[in-house]
Parts: structure tokens; C-alpha cells; sequence
């Protein structure tokens, strides 16, 4: 099954569940074929039941130990702009789209986010273009995320210490 | 009584400058240090939480066994990080051979959102419990990501250096979460550290005395 994943992380994020789960954006998921929308709510005061959203099968839950599975399930990751939650979606290969939360400024977590979208890595847009970017999104342009060189590291230490 | 006052007044200067020409001295001469001439690396690694401890075990998996024993330092809150280090070590050991790792916890010298005040005093807090226990393992090398636990524990670490005691690397490789700017740790241990990573091209460029190898975690 198609499946779109949500998460929000460790706080709320209410904004972008109530846009995600909107009769707009349903719809275009739903065209867009996916058929199955998994939202990780956190502390938000937004828990859509399972029968709110048109044609889609909606499972809602507030936290997990790990939300590696659900990452592992999805055919698309919508996420907060979290290093964590970005990094393990393109860690699994995921399309990846980040929704900003412009109610929080000078989030050094963005930084992040930005120079990842920068390096085409993952969609990046905020609440209010979150229609149109799913509308227009091409998941074909995206760069795959590769794994950084830890022997690079190791190399570098041992002649830094004297081992070789 | 004016003569013993600038007595004692010059006296401080005095060591106040002796320390840091040591500290000038010890911060200076990490490149000529080479402890793996004799074979192994005692290294203290000091893992966060969360996000850090991630990282910093990746970076522990792919050095060879030659870093041996190693000493991780967790903060005391943190519930996580020692699974994820037992999981770790269990998979780099060899069958049938002694474990070369221990855990030790130190209080947490701070937390995310806490003042700047407030962080001293914490800190200093931590202090008191890095110093004993850097001076007992007395590693050859500090491999820290960026918790706020690993200012003590390097400043420790500088410590046995200052005192002649024993000259103790200072690593620190900045998380991957950081592009354009510093973390607190990082702006700390930039000045102090022998071996500074950046993962990013962009704070190389701000920060030249940084290493830049590429991503690496």
C-alpha cells in the first residue's frame, strides 16, 4: 500500500497536520495514488481519527521508541525540519519533504534542512505551499543521500596519532 | 600590610601567567604528539544523547582495535546511550576475548534551553567529577561530538597536560547538524582542541584552523 509518513518529532506541530490532513491535500495524495497517510503527532493538540480523510487510510499516534519502521514503510516522508528525523529518512532512503515551521525563528536546525535542500537531497516548503508543492513535487530530481566516510576519519586519526 | 597585599597580588599574576604559557604550551604541541608509537590508544570517548551518541559511535566503529580500551562517558539522565554502546561493543569484540571498554556516568553539565548562568554553575558541577576520573584513566586521547559534557571532561583532559602530567589529544568532530554555525561545545573547543572537524565547507571557511575531510559520519 502507498504509504505517506508525518512526523513532527518531539514537540508539536499542528500546523502542518491540520494542512496535511486537509480536504486539498488528501485529494492530490489520493491522485497522486498514495492510499495510506501515517501521522506521527507528537504533543499537538491535532489528532486526526482514522476516518477524517477522504479516500485515505489514516493511522495517528503521538510518539515511538523508534520510528524506524514507519520511516522503512513509506513511500514518502512529510517531516519537520529536525536534523534527526531528516537524517534517518535519507539514511533509508526516502523521499524526503521538509515542512518549516516559520512560527520558529533562528532554529539552528534548519540550517540543516536548507543545505540539504540546497544539495537537492530533500523538497523543502512551509504550511501555506504545502498544496502546491505535493501538486508539483518531481521525487525523480532527488539526489541520493550517501553515507559520509567514516574510514576518511579513521585514516586521518591514525596518522594523527602515530599509528602508521 | 600594602607589601604582603601586592605580595599576594603578584604572587597570583604569577601563576596566572605560568598556567597559561603551560596551557599556550600543551594546546600548541598536539601535532608532536604521537601515542600510537606504542602500539595503542587509551581513548575516552564522550557520548551525548540522542543525535551525538549516534554519531560519535559511528566514528568509534570505524577505528581499528588498535584504540583500546575504550572509556565512554555518558551523563547520568541519559537512559539510551549505554544500550547503544553495549550493542556497539559487542559487535566490533571478538568471540571469546575480554571486553576492552568500560562505562562511567558524570552528572550533565547541561541542558538543552538552560541559561547561561546557570550552565557555569553546572558545569563547574561536572567538573568536580571529570577531574578524578580523567586523572585515573589518564587516555591518550578525548573523541568528543558536541554534549555539553565534554567542555569538563576536555578541560580535565587539558589539566593533566598543563601539570606535565600527561599530554592528552583533544579531538572533537562537529555534528553534522551544524553548516553554517558553531555549536556552544564547538565555539569552546575550537581554541583548545588539537584536532577540530567540520563537516561542512561553510564553517570551514569561517573557521581555518578546522579540518575539513568531507562528511565523515
Amino acid at each position: 500500500m502507498k504509504t505517506v509518513f508525518v512526523t513532527v518529532g518531539t514537540t508539536s506541530f499542528d500546523e502542518l497536520i491540520e494542512s496535511v490532513t486537509s480536504q486539498e491535500a488528501t485529494q492530490i495524495l489520493s491522485d497522486l495514488g498514495y492510499e495510506k497517510l501515517v501521522l506521527q503527532v507528537g504533543r499537538g493538540s491535532v489528532v486526526p481519527g482514522s476516518d477524517s480523510c477522504g479516500g485515505l487510510f489514516v493511522d495517528a499516534f503521538r510518539f515511538k521508541d523508534s520510528i524506524a519502521g514507519d520511516i522503512r514503510d513509506a513511500d514518502l516522508v512529510i517531516s519537520h525540519a529536525g536534523a534527526g528525523s531528516c537524517l534517518e529518512s535519507l539514511g533509508a532512503g526516502r523521499p524526503l519533504l521538509v515542512v518549516v515551521n516559520d512560527r520558529l525563528m533562528d532554529n539552528h536546525q534548519l540550517e540543516l534542512a536548507k543545505q540539504l535542500h540546497a544539495d537537492s537531497h530533500l523538497l523543502y516548503c512551509t504550511c501555506s505551499t504545502l498544496t502546491q508543492t505535493l501538486k508539483e513535487m518531481d521525487l525523480s530530481v532527488l539526489a541520493p543521500f550517501l553515507p559520509g566516510r567514516t574510514q576518511n576519519f579513521a585514516n586521518f586519526m591514525d596518522q594523527a596519532v602515530g599509528l602508521r | 600590610m600594602m607589601a604582603i597585599f601586592w605580595g599576594v597580588i603578584s604572587g597570583i599574576c604569577f601563576i596566572v601567567l605560568i598556567f597559561s604559557i603551560r596551557l599556550l604550551i600543551v594546546v600548541r604541541t598536539g601535532s608532536e604528539c604521537k601515542p600510537g608509537k606504542k602500539g595503542s590508544i587509551n581513548m575516552l570517548v564522550v557520548a551525548g544523547s540522542g543525535g551525538h551518541t549516534t554519531e560519535i559511535l559511528r566514528l568509534v566503529e570505524s577505528l581499528s582495535q588498535a584504540y583500546s580500551p575504550r572509556h565512554y562517558v555518558i551523563a547520568d539522565t541519559d537512559k539510551m546511550s549505554e544500550d547503544k554502546i553495549r550493542t556497539l561493543e559487542n559487535a566490533k569484540n571478538e568471540v571469546g576475548a575480554e571486553p576492552k571498554f568500560t562505562i562511567h556516568r558524570i552528572p550533565r553539565s547541561r541542558e538543552v534551553h538552560q541559561s547561561w548562568s546557570s550552565s557555569v554553575l553546572t558545569t563547574l558541577n561536572a567538573l568536580l567529577y571529570s577531574i578524578p576520573l580523567v586523572f585515573r584513566l589518564r587516555p591518550d586521547m578525548v573523541l568528543c561530538n558536541g554534549p555539553g559534557t565534554c567542555v569538563p571532561l576536555c578541560m580535565a583532559g587539558l589539566g593533566l597536560g598543563v601539570l606535565g602530567m600527561k599530554k592528552v589529544l583533544i579531538i572533537y568532530v562537529e555534528s553534522i547538524c551544524r553548516v553554517e554555525t558553531l555549536s556552544l561545545s564547538g565555539k569552546i573547543l575550537y581554541h583548545l582542541s588539537d584536532y577540530f572537524f567540520v563537516q561542512w565547507s561553510t564553517l570551514k571557511d569561517k573557521y581555518p584552523r578546522s579540518i575539513y575531510i568531507g562528511r565523515i559520519v
